[in-house]
């Protein structure tokens, strides 16, 4: 080694500047798969994203029609606006009716005339009552109302404005009237706050997601109460108390495996237990609810063992070393600084149940529901589930009321895994 | 204070000693040489053996430590010394896999009987750990743990002195009392184990264990630590585990020399430093291993 030792440690650098340039191709090489791999994920959701945004956006915004309205008693059949009874008999349709032959006077036999009445949705007769017993002093006045418009029509009048019309369910009378009304200035885009206000319909025009999005808040309120406290309970006992011996791995092992387990076995295990076994309603968001909770558990119960697992045990000796007992170890010390793991864990857990929909079209909460839940006991469905609805629904105007469901339920989740990031960088400590 | 002599160099090795190690193997059979026991003992060990799982880690020691003395436990690394200590307060009953043999006693009381409660022995041997590890809490609050827990102050005033008191004791008052409710995390390495200290000290135990409080600390924070263990010694009994035998010969009255899990030699700290009755301590002090 001593003899020549100049050639030797120039040979030396030699062989290591070759090294080097070869290290730092395969450096940059591996950095551009990353990037690479990145650009790829971006780019599906991005492709994901534009599509549900091209074609939902439009649901946002729905066509009404402008129609001199008489409110006329003999046509309602209506005497006393305070009677129940009355109102339920009244023949409030004949409003709208009455109002169309008065904007086209010349419809003349049965079918045109049907033509003519599906111009206006069905509820319209209903939404011009709900107009007069708001203002009682409407009765026997005339008024210019807009009126909310049938869905092929709002179908048709969006792809008209957008120039390539769709005209396939749509009469040449039809197309004719509207023209018409368009050149009077009496058929409008407006804001579509029935999709935020109302439930479910058979008709797109009239349904909302107001039944879903309330049914996912009961279902999701009841859930975060269950899984959240006995999840983390489970993890304390588990990391803190518990021995570790053979069944301490049994049911870590489990708890790993039901992790795992497809959502719709929890549902057909819902099924059985909570429904025919316990006789729980079916349908409601307390079997939702509890089916969530079993599927959520085992996300919570690891999330929180491993933010219990981060804390040092330098505190927790600190703490034993001061005399406290173990239950106080846990309670003063550990729990406060695994609190923002476990929390962040219950919101990512959260946002898998909001997104979940096969276990709960086994425990029945798929069913048409028009009415908006207002307890854990109504029948509801869920968000995830009212997108599942929508998309098998045959009409057209239904295909941008399901991008327009999933928009929302999508900035739900991006709104709670905010929040979790969010949770988590505010409330990480140092130590 | 005991003032012992700069020893790392009494005995240079020289390469005509005969293979040293080869003549400082340990029997089985071997006590402890010097004095083990004292006549005002604070804690009395008796053939205390510790395991973990089939290991065993300390091997048959029996030692006394006097009230109020200072006594310094040191020894190479892995030779059990932190074990013993923990063993003092039951720190390891937290280990699991870990078991304690023989007798050990404080004030005549067996601390390992199945009556004594261990949350009133902690509070009663106060222990100060390797890295500080204070909670991630105010400075106020800290201190104010151990007192909360044991109920140790009636009222918000009490506990106020409490803090105030335990704080100047570990000498920290004149630089927190500005900032007693910011985080006791934000203080420096060195006021963090003082801060340890004066938690510890918060409780008023008895004893209190330092498991090589000072090697996570740069050279002046040690000597502030130093100065501290030397006042506390007036109030406190302590017994500290150390790496650095120039600490263990400014701060300890005795010291206890610990190799391979035995306890090989018990004496006045000068003794030790000085005249080393046993071939295993002064090889280990004079630098032959360690």
């Amino acid at each position: 080694m001593t003899k020549k030792p100049m050639t030797d440690s120039s040979n030396h650098l030699d062989k290591i500047k070759k090294s080097l340039s070869r290290r730092n191709r395969a450096e940059k090489r591996f950095r551009w798969y990353g990037r690479m791999a990145v650009f790829v994920g971006l780019a599906a959701v991005m492709v994901l994203f534009t599509d549900i945004i091209s074609k939902g956006h439009g649901a946002f915004r729905i066509t009404y029609v402008e129609l001199q309205v008489t409110y006329d008693q003999d046509m309602i059949g209506v005497e006393n606006l305070t009677d129940p009874a009355q109102l339920a008999l009244g023949d409030w349709e004949a409003l709208s009716k009455a109002a169309l032959r008065n904007e086209f006077g010349d419809v003349s036999g049965r079918r045109d005339k049907r033509k003519l009445y599906g111009l206006i949705s069905s509820g319209a007769g209903y939404d011009l009552k709900d107009r007069l017993l708001a203002n009682p002093l409407l009765l026997g006045e005339t008024e210019n109302v807009w009126i909310l418009a049938d869905d092929d029509i709002d179908t048709y009048y969006k792809s008209w404005l957008d120039g390539e019309p769709y005209a396939a369910r749509m009469s040449a009378k039809q197309i004719q009237w509207i023209d018409e009304l368009h050149a009077q200035g009496k058929i409008r885009l407006q804001f579509n706050s029935n999709l935020f206000t109302r439930g479910d319909s058979r008709e797109p025009e009239q349904a909302g997601i107001r039944g879903a999005v309330m049914g996912s808040l009961l279902v999701l309120i009841l859930t975060l109460m269950l899984s959240f406290p006995i999840g983390v309970s489970a993890a304390i006992y588990l990391e803190e108390f518990a021995p570790r011996n053979r069944w301490t791995d049994f049911i870590e092992v489990n708890i790993n495996n039901l992790a795992a387990v497809p959502s719709i076995i929890f549902g057909l295990l819902g099924l059985a237990i909570f429904i025919n076994f316990f006789h729980v309603p079916r349908s409601v968001p307390i079997v939702g609810g509890l089916v969530l909770t079993l599927m959520t558990l085992p996300t919570i119960i690891i999330t929180s063992r491993a933010a219990i697992k981060s804390v040092p045990p330098s505190i927790r000796e600190a703490a034993m070393g001061m005399g406290a007992s173990k239950s106080q170890v846990v309670l003063h010390h550990v729990l406060p600084l695994s609190l923002p793991g476990m929390l962040t864990g219950a919101i990512i857990g959260m946002a898998q149940a909001l997104g979940e929909s096969a276990p709960l079209l086994m425990i029945g909460m798929v069913a048409f529901i028009v009415d908006i839940p207002a307890g854990f006991s109504d029948p509801a469905t869920v968000l995830p589930v009212q997108i599942f609805l929508w998309a098998d629904s045959p009409e057209r105007a239904f295909i941008e009321k399901t991008s327009a469901a999933i928009m929302v339920l999508l900035s739900f989740l991006i709104v709670m895994n905010t929040v979790a990031v969010w949770l988590r960088k505010r409330l990480e400590r140092r130590w | 204070m005991t003032q012992a002599a700069p020893v790392t160099k009494k005995k240079p090795v020289s390469k005509t000693t005969p293979k040293p190690m080869q003549n400082l193997e340990i029997t089985d059979h071997q006590a402890t040489v010097g004095k083990c026991f004292a006549d005002n003992a604070k804690m009395t060990m008796r053939n205390v053996n510790v395991f973990y799982d089939d290991k065993q880690a300390i091997h048959d020691v029996s030692i006394d430590i006097a009230k109020n003395e200072v006594i310094a436990m040191i020894g190479p690394s892995g030779c059990g010394k932190s074990t013993f200590l923990r063993s003092l307060n039951r720190m390891n009953d937290t280990v699991d896999i870990c078991r304690v043999e023989g007798q050990i006693c404080m004030d005549g009381e067996d601390l390992y009987s199945p009556k004594l409660d261990v949350v009133e022995l902690r509070a009663r041997v106060g222990m100060v750990f390797q890295k500080p590890n204070p909670f991630p809490k105010s400075i106020y609050e800290n201190v104010a743990y151990g007192p909360k827990i044991h109920g140790l102050a009636d009222t918000r005033v009490d506990l106020d002195e409490i803090v105030e008191n335990s704080l100047r004791k570990a000498s920290l008052w004149e630089e927190v009392k500005e900032r007693l409710h910011q985080a006791g995390t934000g203080l420096s390495g060195g006021q963090q184990q003082r801060l340890c200290i004066a938690r510890a000290i918060a409780v008023s135990p008895e004893v209190i264990l330092m498991d090589e409080p000072c090697s996570a600390l740069d050279p002046i924070a040690t000597a502030r630590i130093e100065e501290l263990i030397e006042e506390l010694s007036q109030n406190f009994t302590i017994a500290i585990v150390t790496h650095s035998m120039q600490q263990a010969a400014r701060v300890s009255h005795r010291t206890a020399y610990f190799h391979l899990g035995r306890l090989i030699e018990v004496n006045p700290t000068e003794q030790v430093f000085t005249m080393p009755e046993h071939q295993l301590t002064e090889a280990y002090i004079t630098g032959r291993f360690g």
